[in-house]
């Protein structure tokens, strides 16, 4: 199958690169995911109760599709969003264990537990771009170009889906975390 | 071309086979029970737990001591190696063969291990269990993990479709497999998604889901040739782009979906036996469903749900409940929806508390879960 990459996001807790160009870099103070979220005025309230996959995924996705500009947030089902990652929502995990372990302290959270899925990255990007086609969140034991390029052609063979939003998106904390997301279209 | 199922295995806390799981659905039994405090968790709760000793036997007897190559198994572990190895005894294929390829669907894989105090990170994912399963096998590819919340087990179904079909692999060997833990029920009861009773699908005295044990592996093949046997004909997966974690209102993605398997597949309402679907038994994906249903064209069409056998199995629920749906139509039956009462949706569905005789061999399944996705396939028996 024929697939062409249209534009390319990398952001790590050091800088964003966007189309392989350096477009920002991380400052001291707060983190570079909020740097990023006010310096673009992304506006999005939803954004503060994300987790930080879901974070890192949203920053990465939002600057994708600015660059590929075009009118955005009009309903829409011919775009999949296929993502990535080796350590699923280990954060998320993590944090709701913690408000688990203890029979004395025990205050399981449901805004915690709801992250608690790697594939709630998907539905946020779809819920904020209105994406009505595929969502998917693919486990690899290994980051793996080969494996995800399969994946993406995969979900182009449906008839209904023009161009697939895909990428690799690990988050072990708010200081360790990689997204590598690109535009691919049939 | 044509993607047949060759191969099977259901694990649940009823029976390690298929056969003996299809017969619990015709008799009406369940392994569903109420534990009034289950790992000392501070609420009751109805559950279905596949028993560590027998699991422990099965492994003992079944998996191959020389292939190991870990010193302990997880349950996790050993539920999905199990019905792996059942599933493969069933249909004696070269899985070192590199035109094989092993899928894996699971929602929280060894996510218990959180627990220990000094936990093997490393192990928590299940794309760690799908590497271990593949090695057993000596398979040399990569294995692909579907960790997509509830409708995992049909997503991995569909990427075994489209590995098929796209002549990337012949053959495809599909597990799905999630074991309880306190995390998963602490975490469904602080979304008060749990039912402290057998759950009602579909019922207007519903009060939520019960959680299930299980695995399931089924296996697809590339048969040109095929006279007769279960095929897969076509599988979608839509969003509903509303919420995380509460369905659609309209049903956006389910019905996107069965709009999607329905014109791929070229069934009709006419050609299916039954529609089985997620019917969790919570108040809101019942309605929901029913929803999508009659938008889809197919309130007309036998609906049944398999939650009230084996409660909700999560990463599981979308192959064993294919599976015994395969099985059911087999034998000329529409499984009963066990727990259904009175209907309590606001659209009309066809649901019974009675096995349905049928002659007919085709059906559509529906999941929807977290995210806002969704997805449907299509089978059919020739």
């Amino acid at each position: 199958m024929e697939t062409m990459v249209t534009h390319r996001v990398k952001l790590t807790p050091e800088c964003l690169e966007v189309d392989g160009q350096r477009v920002a870099e991380a400052v001291a103070g707060e983190s570079f995911l909020m740097q990023l979220y006010r310096k673009y005025g992304m506006g999005y309230p939803k954004f503060f109760k994300m987790d930080v996959l879901c974070r890192v995924g949203f920053i990465a996705s939002e600057l994708l599709l600015a660059a590929e500009g075009g009118e955005r947030f009009v309903p829409r089902a011919d775009r999949a969003v296929i993502l990535f990652n080796r350590n699923t929502s280990l954060h998320a995990d993590r944090s709701f264990q913690a408000t688990i372990a203890d029979a004395e302290d025990f205050y399981p959270s449901p805004s915690v537990f709801v992250y608690t899925l790697p594939n709630i990255v998907t539905g946020e990007i779809a819920i904020r771009n209105k994406y009505h086609g595929e969502s998917e969140f693919i486990l690899l034991p290994e980051k793996s170009e080969t494996a995800m390029n399969q994946a993406v052609e995969r979900a182009l063979m449906d008839k209904e889906t023009t161009s697939v939003l895909a990428g690799w998106v690990e988050a072990l904390s708010e200081e360790e975390y990689e997204a590598e997301m690109e535009l691919v279209s049939s | 071309m044509i993607i047949r199922k060759i191969g099977e295995n259901i694990l649940s806390p009823i029976s390690f086979t298929t056969e003996e799981n299809l017969a619990a659905v015709m008799a009406g039994r369940s392994a569903l029970r109420r534990y009034d405090s289950l790992w000392g968790l501070p609420f009751p709760c109805f559950a279905s737990l596949i028993p560590d000793d027998l699991l422990e036997s099965a492994f003992e007897s079944d998996v191959e001591k020389g292939r190991l190559l870990m010193d302990s198994y997880t349950k996790f572990e050993k539920v999905v190696l199990l019905s792996a190895v059942k599933a493969l005894d069933s249909c004696k294929i070269d899985a070192t063969s590199e035109r094989v390829v092993f899928i894996l669907s699971s929602t929280k894989g060894n996510v218990g291990l959180l627990a220990d105090e000094n936990p093997d990170v490393e192990r928590v994912t299940p794309a760690h269990t799908a590497r271990m399963v593949a090695r057993y096998f000596g398979n040399p590819n990569m294995p692909i993990t579907v960790s997509n919340a509830c409708i995992s087990g049909l997503c991995a179904q569909i990427e075994a479709f489209r590995c098929l079909r796209s002549g990337q692999y012949d053959t495809a060997v599909v597990i799905g497999a999630d074991v309880l833990s306190p995390f998963i029920v602490a975490g469904f009861q602080s979304l008060k998604a749990l039912s402290d009773e057998q759950c009602r699908p579909f019922s207007a005295n519903r009060k939520g889901l019960n959680l299930g044990e299980a695995a399931a592996t089924v296996v697809y093949t590339v048969d040109d040739a095929a006279e007769d046997g279960w095929r897969m004909l076509a599988g979608a997966v839509r969003n509903d782009a509303n919420h995380i974690s509460g369905p659609s209102r309209t049903g956006e993605g389910s019905y996107r979906a069965l709009c999607s398997v329905l014109d791929d597949s070229g069934l009709t309402a006419d050609d299916l036996a039954c529609l089985n679907v997620h019917g969790t038994s919570t108040l809101y994906n019942d309605e929901m469903e029913s929803i999508a249903i009659n938008r889809a064209g197919l309130s007309g069409v036998p609906v049944n749900a398999m939650k009230g056998y084996f409660g909700h199995t999560l990463g599981a629920a979308g192959i064993l409940e294919t599976l015994l749906t395969m099985r059911a139509l087999e034998n000329g039956k529409v499984p009963a929806t066990r727990g259904f009462d009175e209907l309590g949706v606001s659209m009309p569905v066809q649901v019974s508390a009675e096995h349905l005789d049928t002659g007919k061999k085709a059906f559509v399944k529906l999941l929807s879960g977290f995210g806002g996705c969704n997805a449907a396939a299509a089978f059919v028996k020739v």
